[in-house]
């Protein structure tokens, strides 16, 4: 591990052993317990990316509210895109115990300088999109996120505990409605399975480059904020969902789908990582239109933002002279 | 089914499952006044849901959300229950229903605007409703009372987040001012309509809440929030209104064809 220095540039080799006893013994760091900045870092560039990615992952589905078929599917996704606006809270929050604001994140976001999980930049044309987000988008999410509630930040941890717990009902929610599609019409059924298709490859990239590609990963694990490659994690959920698409009645567009007895998995298909270097450059169907959306939003409700400080700094006055 | 088996007290969960389930089919005239209240909350639900990622903060985007699932919840019970009568569902209402078929009153289809504009609407829904259910929540039609007693809760909410934006918006900043009094002029002509009486209305003593009887409370309450804000309470214009007979503004048509496209083309399926 590289050395650290404290503020006055000496090494402090004691607060730097006792962190690593920390992460050795599996125990949890805490905002106020020291830190290398490298792992202050990483920790914020990972949570405030996750948190951006559940705001900016409100729009694909908030699409369908004004338009979702039944009133209770329309309830159902109110509630889950509800959701996602309270992870993206909670993530903010576990970031700024690292010491960024919020509206430096929120500046970040809509200046295209943060990232945010790729997957987001797909389109929603077809309400069976809903299904397909729930089912491999928000699964993939899980399969990600399970290992992060032991995550050696507190914070960060805790936060996913309560995420990944409504994550976990919102793929439920999703394959039943693909399950309802399916079993529905014959236009219903097909509605379902053209969805699969545009979905399946993007979900499975949401785990990353292969191990050998991914820069970060190795250091992470180290730290204990990441527990498992991004191959295994895509390969358990290659796993997952093969038996399910079976009892959707649905097929996975990867032909080289298969069991392999001797691995104990199921093999699969090269992804095509062309495009996923394309759309994490911002090169998506609709990079500019999710940043467009999430900056008129802020730019305008400016005057709100405004006059809701006004009127605080006018009670506190008030309060003072009382 | 048995008279007693539909008791549902005061703060239990009270879904539209269970009205669809357990309710005593109501007559003719309980059903058309238990539609308009659904298509209030309906209309209301579905305009707000439009706000959700463009609100002006996360917290917002969350609060009108909240409030939207609470409205639409109150939506699916009275039109479960209302669909009752005439063998329906509420999707059956909600989304095979046309434009003139709606009765919600003019107010709730009124364009959501800027953000002052929306909560100009909410100011007034919200106490409107708050009066209502109150007074619904002793009907003598269980159902109803049943449905008012627990929306009474949520729209307590409802008007406490829209007194305390109305208090930010008037007093925050020239501009937030400025605005909230554009919103006001906008909203207010539609507050009239809401408390006719009407021959329906006149029919259901002791089961409807009677629209004019909530006027006094809503006065008194709105009054109080517009003191605070040092404002004027709104004069003007007085819409005509006629929500109630299936008479619409120009915004509901745009409203319902967006909700209504996907079940409209294929009717006879289920979601």
């Amino acid at each position: 591990m590289a050395r650290e220095e404290t503020e006055s540039g000496a090494i402090d080799q004691d607060a730097l052993a006792r962190f690593d006893e920390i992460i050795a013994a599996d125990e949890r760091i805490e905002p106020t317990d020291w830190m290398p900045e490298a792992y202050r870092k990483t920790l914020i560039r990972q949570i405030s990316q996750h948190g951006h990615s559940e705001i900016i992952g409100m729009q694909p589905e908030g699409n369908w509210i004004t338009r979702a078929p039944s009133l209770k599917r329309k309830a159902i996704l109110m509630a889950k895109v509800q959701d996602e606006a309270g992870h993206g809270l909670y993530l903010y929050s576990a970031a700024q115990t690292l010491g960024i604001t919020r509206d430096k994140m929120t500046e970040d976001l809509i200046t295209g300088k943060a990232k945010y999980s790729s997957i987001f930049n797909y389109h929603t044309p077809s309400w069976a999109d809903m299904g397909s987000i729930g089912w491999l988008v928000d699964g993939a999410a899980i399969c990600n996120q399970v290992p992060l509630c032991r995550a050696s930040y507190g914070p960060y941890g805790r936060a996913m505990v309560r995420i990944c717990k409504e994550e976990s009902f919102h793929q439920r929610q999703g394959f039943e409605i693909l399950l309802h599609l399916s079993r529905g019409t014959k236009e219903q059924h097909e509605m379902a399975q053209e969805s699969v298709n545009r979905w399946y490859a993007p979900a499975l990239m949401m785990f990353g480059p292969p191990d050998a590609d991914s820069p970060n990963s190795a250091q992470s694990m180290a730290w204990k904020i990441k527990r498992f490659s991004n191959d295994d994690l895509r390969q358990r959920f290659v796993d997952m969902i093969v038996p399910q698409s079976e009892v959707l009645g649905l097929t996975l567009p990867d032909p080289a789908i298969k069991w392999n007895e001797k691995r104990g998995h199921y093999d699969f298909g090269e992804l095509d990582w062309d495009e996923f270097y394309e759309v994490l450059k911002g090169r998506g169907p609709a990079n500019s239109i999710r940043l467009e959306r999430r900056r008129k939003a802020h730019e305008d409700g400016a005057w709100v933002r405004e006059a809701a400080a006004a009127y605080a700094a006018r009670e506190s006055e008030q309060a003072m002279a009382s | 089914m048995s008279e007693t088996s539909f008791q549902v007290s005061v703060g239990e969960a009270f879904t539209a499952e269970d009205v669809a389930e357990a309710a005593e089919k109501p007559t003719e005239q309980v059903a058309r006044y238990a539609l308009r209240l659904g298509d209030d909350a309906l209309i209301l639900a579905q305009q707000l849901g439009w706000w959700v990622a463009r609100a002006p903060e996360l917290e917002e985007d969350v609060a009108l959300t909240n409030i939207a699932l609470d409205q639409l919840g109150h939506a699916r019970a009275f039109l479960s229950y209302a669909g009752l009568a005439w063998g329906k569902t509420e999707d059956d209402l909600a989304y095979f229903r046309g434009e003139s078929e709606f009765v919600n009153a003019q107010l709730f289809e009124q364009p959501n605007g800027d953000f002052a504009q929306t909560i100009a609407r909410q100011f007034v829904a919200s106490h409107f409703q708050f009066e209502l259910y109150r007074q619904l929540q002793g009907s003598a039609n269980a159902t109803l009372a049943a449905i008012a007693a627990k929306a009474l809760k949520e729209v307590d909410y409802h008007r406490d987040h829209a007194d305390q934006w109305m208090l930010r918006l008037s007093l925050g900043t020239d501009e937030s001012r400025r605005r909230m009094l554009r919103g006001l002029e906008v909203i207010w002509p539609f507050v009239e309509e809401l408390f006719r009486d009407d021959e329906l209305t006149d029919s259901l003593k002791g089961v409807a809440a009677a629209p004019s009887s909530l006027l006094e409370g809503f006065e008194k309450s709105t009054a109080a929030v517009f003191a605070r804000c040092e404002i004027e309470i709104p004069a003007g214009f007085v819409a005509r209104g006629g929500g109630r007979l299936g008479q619409h503004t120009e915004f509901l048509g745009h409203l319902l064809a967006e909700m209504q496209v996907l079940a409209r083309e294929h009717p006879g399926a289920t979601w």
